[in-house]
């Protein structure tokens, strides 16, 4: 039975498809408990990293305590932890719900449910949460509000009659969200007097406090002084401070069986702070630690190198640091004849890729270079020896290889009725192989896929996107390895092979992307004082070729009345330019080319 | 005793051009006379610093110098010859446009001492220099050069530019051969550069002027270099072609780094091996000189290491080269030592080449004369 005090507290978090107004909801929430008033409210006070606000989606979980006073007269402690929306971080999705009772699902008035809003509701169940279905966008003229309550009742099989009929963006009827928060979410449970039980749900490094660990407390009490033991570690800290988010940290005494919060305890190295472990009081330890997360494995690999090579440690310390709040991120060092010494690092998907590839550059100032992502193939050579390749320097040659697999994915597209014909072209462009197709409603129909993961990290999202007028909606999941006729595609430049630059692609595909690789690096390179020549190769066979022109002339302007200064400047600027290329033969290559590849438009 | 280079900054324009980023005003004219007295000032302030040297050369650059009366030139000409030890044969260059010269200020010019006159045409198509925004056409030019000749000039510079938006090779060739046929014997040809923060700047991005692609510009200067080589002017510097005998003594200062002093808003010097400028703002330099205060900023050692850059990055924009010798004798050590690998490298991408006295560019490096010059920064 829940104490008095954890009568008056709710852990929830709000959970929708992307777009659907998750953090618009969570900003009126904010505002409607008069954390912040309107004024000093700056949109998406949740998204605090600019990455998150430029793209609108949330990648790192943030947490916050809103006191609300309900009807009953009561002032309740409202925990939200926000969640993430994209299909990527399903797992960071996992991780939050893990520490609420119940979560709020988001469905737009218009739109209806979409993929995620399904594979958020599943996972959502899976922790046994409380669902609070809300429906959202009312304002919009195309809102049908009652049908999309029948489709929650039909596709869900939640009960939506009571469901609030809300606009986030224009803080209409929100109050019926936090009364139903209060209603219907369970209020915590667990001993306060048993030994403490807290799960680490996320977790950051401050340069002051170490890493500072996100908790939600199951059963005891988190002290200010108290010794803790990180149960996976078996390592020992002394807590120095706890507190809760209101927004920002605001310090307490104690965390208690319940609560949600932070703590910090001198932590200086990050892997002592593992996302997903147990801390318990090192005196009085608990027997058994909770359940640890799903475990999620990497789906895409990429090579990271430092733009300048003396920063190859420098980017070992950044993502060490991003490591501890994103376990999903791995990384081993590796390194390439074009690039130097660098990293492999594995990713949930390719939008996790490129959100931690702009971290390492916005919040620590990195100058990096990836390469072209890849999955994990699986090859099985003729001596039976099997390998998982994912990083296609490593492939054996052709002749060494008896099977090659691929991984696939099960993927479901959620589109209105009158894209399935585009949308159908363009799974069958990436290889898809349809396994059902279903009709939710006469309007909208689901296709059921299975696709191989390399033609879905390359763009597929974007692609599908813009073939259905920004509608379309995916989720995938991966089922298992099947053999492909695959080859890999090696870049010559001046004749150089650039082990950097090659990638593993079907058969079918390697010409049009041999061929479009070439015009994009010849684009990318700037000109030198000779023609060079750019193929694309299978083995010995060139199938794609491209030159650049030779430069003509490299001149600067003449020198005003003897300002030499300002034309050694002009000098120097240039050489500072050509010192960050690689050299490939005696080609200079700049970093944008390795990146440019990466986004072809086929 | 050894000899120093003096250049006179005159900031001042009837108009700006289109393409021009120099430090110079239009619509400031105002402030000539006060101008005049603080260049009088700054000059008085080096008598001391300078009594131990004797002036060579003497350059009034701009802006427009021309602008200038030919009494305004004078007190300037008077305080020079006061306050410093000006050689009997040293040359005294000005700058010019056409639209502010006249047979009378020509002829006050001469009289005060001024032996070489540069002017600034840029092209000889009238609708050329109203692209460019010049205040001037092609027969005034003409009429300037006459009466110069008239006043006494003989040696004379014009500026040309190539690779201007819708000029033709038609139209470039027009102008070389124009300055053949008026027997001009200096002319310097330089491509326009399009700097920031100009009218044209934003028209390039605007896409409302056009240039003239690459291959055009580099044609129209290789035709430059064979025409006037024909026409018996020697090719002397990256952007510089004289007759024999009329290169200009100046600027070879700068490209041999040499020391000279420059006076006026926004001058530069190299002296004592150090370079500093002095502030860039007209009003600026007017009241700290009213107030005795030199106005100079900006001022940094030369170290040996930036010397050699120097010395090297300049002196091989003269077509000669460097001398091998000149340099051994100036850092005790010889080229090949400090740029072994950078001249290796430079030979074989046929850049350079050297002989037992001199390194210079080729007629490629020439054309990439920037590689050259970034192998050359230490």
């Amino acid at each position: 039975m829940p104490s008095d005090r954890q009568k008056k507290i709710r852990n929830f978090s709000i959970i929708a498809h992307i777009d659907h107004g998750k953090s618009t909801l969570a900003d009126r929430l904010i505002e409607y408990t008069g954390l912040i008033s309107q004024r000093e409210m700056q949109n998406q006070v949740l998204d605090n990293m600019d990455l998150e606000r430029e793209r609108g989606i949330t990648i790192k979980l943030q947490t916050i305590r809103l006191i609300y006073k309900a009807k009953d007269g009561e002032e309740y402690y409202l925990n939200l932890i926000d969640t993430p929306g994209h299909v990527d971080f399903t797992y960071e999705v996992s991780r939050s719900l893990a520490a609420c009772e119940g979560a709020v699902l988001i469905v737009d008035a218009a739109q209806g449910i979409e993929a995620q809003t399904l594979a958020n509701v599943y996972l959502a169940l899976e922790q046994d949460l409380e669902l609070i279905p809300v429906i959202n966008k009312i304002d919009l003229p195309s809102a049908r509000p009652e049908e999309i309550k029948t489709e929650i009742e039909d596709i869900i099989g939640l009960d939506a009659s009571e469901a609030p009929l809300i606009s986030a963006k224009e803080g209409l009827n929100i109050e019926d969200v936090l009364e139903s928060i209060v209603k219907n979410v369970p209020s915590p449970q667990g001993d306060i007097d048993a030994p403490l039980k807290a799960l680490i749900f996320d977790s950051y490094y401050d340069s002051y406090k170490g890493v500072v660990a996100y908790i939600r407390v199951l059963e005891g009490q988190m002290k200010k002084g108290m010794k803790i033991k990180m149960m996976a570690t078996n390592k020992e800290f002394e807590v120095v401070e706890v507190g809760a988010f209101s927004p920002g940290q605001i310090p307490l005494d104690s965390l208690s069986a319940g609560d949600v919060g932070y703590v910090a305890a001198s932590i200086k190295d990050v892997r002592n702070c593992r996302v997903g472990d147990t801390i318990t009081d090192a005196s009085n330890p608990t027997p058994e630690p909770l359940p640890g997360y799903r475990k999620v494995n990497s789906m895409v690999y990429c090579g990271v190198y430092p733009a300048e090579g003396e920063k190859y440690e420098d980017i070992r310390d950044a993502l060490e640091k991003l490591q501890v709040n994103d376990a999903a991120l791995v990384f081993e060092p590796e390194s390439s004849a074009a690039l130097g010494f660098g990293f492999r690092c594995g990713f949930l998907g390719l939008l996790h890729m490129e959100i931690i590839q702009e971290r390492l550059e916005r919040e620590f100032n990195l100058d990096i270079i990836t390469t072209a992502p890849s999955v994990i193939y699986r090859v099985t050579k003729t001596d039976e020896e099997v390998l998982m390749i994912q990083n296609p320097a490593n492939m054996p040659d052709p002749q060494e290889i008896r099977i090659m697999e691929e991984p696939i994915v099960k993927t479901v597209i959620m589109i209105p009725n009158d894209y399935v014909g585009a949308a159908m072209e363009l799974c069958q462009d990436r290889r898809g192989d349809m396994k059902n197709m279903e009709y939710i409603d006469e309007n909208r129909v689901n296709l059921h896929y299975e696709m191989p993961l390399n033609e879905v990290i390359f763009d597929f999202f974007d692609a599908l996107k813009s073939k259905t007028k920004g509608y379309g909606s995916l989720d995938y999941e991966f089922i298992g390895y099947r053999e492909a006729k695959l080859v890999k595609l090696d870049i010559l430049i001046n004749s150089e092979q650039v082990d950097a630059l090659s990638f593993i692609v079907h058969e079918s595909k390697a010409y049009s992307r041999g061929k479009s690789m070439c015009d994009k690096l010849k684009d990318e390179i700037p000109r030198h004082q000779f023609p060079i020549p750019i193929q694309a190769a299978i083995g010995n066979k060139i199938i794609a070729r491209e030159t650049i022109r030779a430069l003509r002339k490299d001149v600067l302007s003449k020198c005003y009345g003897g300002d030499i200064s300002r034309k050694k400047k002009l000098l120097e600027k240039q050489k500072e330019g050509k010192k960050r290329m690689r050299q490939v033969g005696n080609v200079e290559v700049p970093q944008k080319a390795f990146m440019s590849v990466l986004k072809l438009d086929n | 005793m050894n000899s120093i280079a003096l250049y006179i900054h005159i900031p001042f324009c009837e108009k700006k051009c289109f393409y021009c980023d120099f430090n110079s005003y239009s619509g400031k004219k105002y402030l000539i006379e006060d101008y005049i007295k603080a260049l009088k000032k700054e000059i008085t302030l080096y008598k001391s610093s300078l009594a131990e040297y004797t002036v060579g050369t003497i350059f009034f650059g701009g802006g427009t110098p021309s602008i200038l009366s030919g009494k305004q030139m004078s007190e300037i000409m008077n305080i020079l010859n006061k306050s410093f030890i000006v050689e009997d044969n040293a040359e005294i260059s000005m700058e010019s446009n056409p639209g502010t010269l006249d047979y009378n200020n020509l002829k006050q010019y001469y009289d005060n001492g001024i032996n070489r006159l540069s002017i600034g045409l840029q092209a000889c198509q009238n609708h050329l220099l109203k692209t460019l925004g010049r205040i001037h056409d092609f027969e005034e030019y003409t009429k300037n050069i006459k009466d110069a000749r008239k006043v006494g000039f003989t040696n004379i510079n014009t500026d040309l530019m190539f690779s201007l938006p819708s000029q033709s090779k038609k139209d470039w060739k027009e102008s070389l051969r124009k300055m053949v046929d008026l027997n001009i014997p200096h002319i310097s040809a330089y491509s326009l550069i399009v700097e920031e923060d100009t009218p044209f700047h934003n028209w390039v991005e605007d896409k409302k002027v056009i240039l003239p692609n690459e291959d055009t510009e580099i044609n129209m200067y290789h035709y430059a270099i064979r025409y006037l080589k024909e026409k018996g002017y020697k090719h002397y510097e990256i952007s510089n072609f004289s007759k024999p005998g009329f290169e200009c003594k100046h600027n070879l200062i700068y490209w041999e780094n040499k020391p000279y002093i420059g006076f006026g808003a926004g001058a530069h010097s190299y002296f004592n091996k150090k370079r500093f400028n002095n502030v860039e703002e007209v009003e600026k330099y007017i009241s700290l000189l009213k107030n005795d205060k030199l106005p100079v900023e900006n001022k940094i050692d030369i170290l040996v290491k930036d010397e050699i850059s120097e010395f090297m990055f300049l002196g091989l924009r003269l077509i000669n080269g460097i001398s091998i010798d000149e340099f051994k004798e100036r850092f005790n050590i010889s080229p090949f030592e400090i740029y072994k690998e950078q001249f290796n490298k430079l030979k074989e991408q046929g850049l350079v080449v050297w002989d037992k006295h001199y390194i210079k560019l080729t007629s490629k490096g020439i054309d990439f004369s920037n590689i050259v010059f970034q192998e050359m920064l230490l």
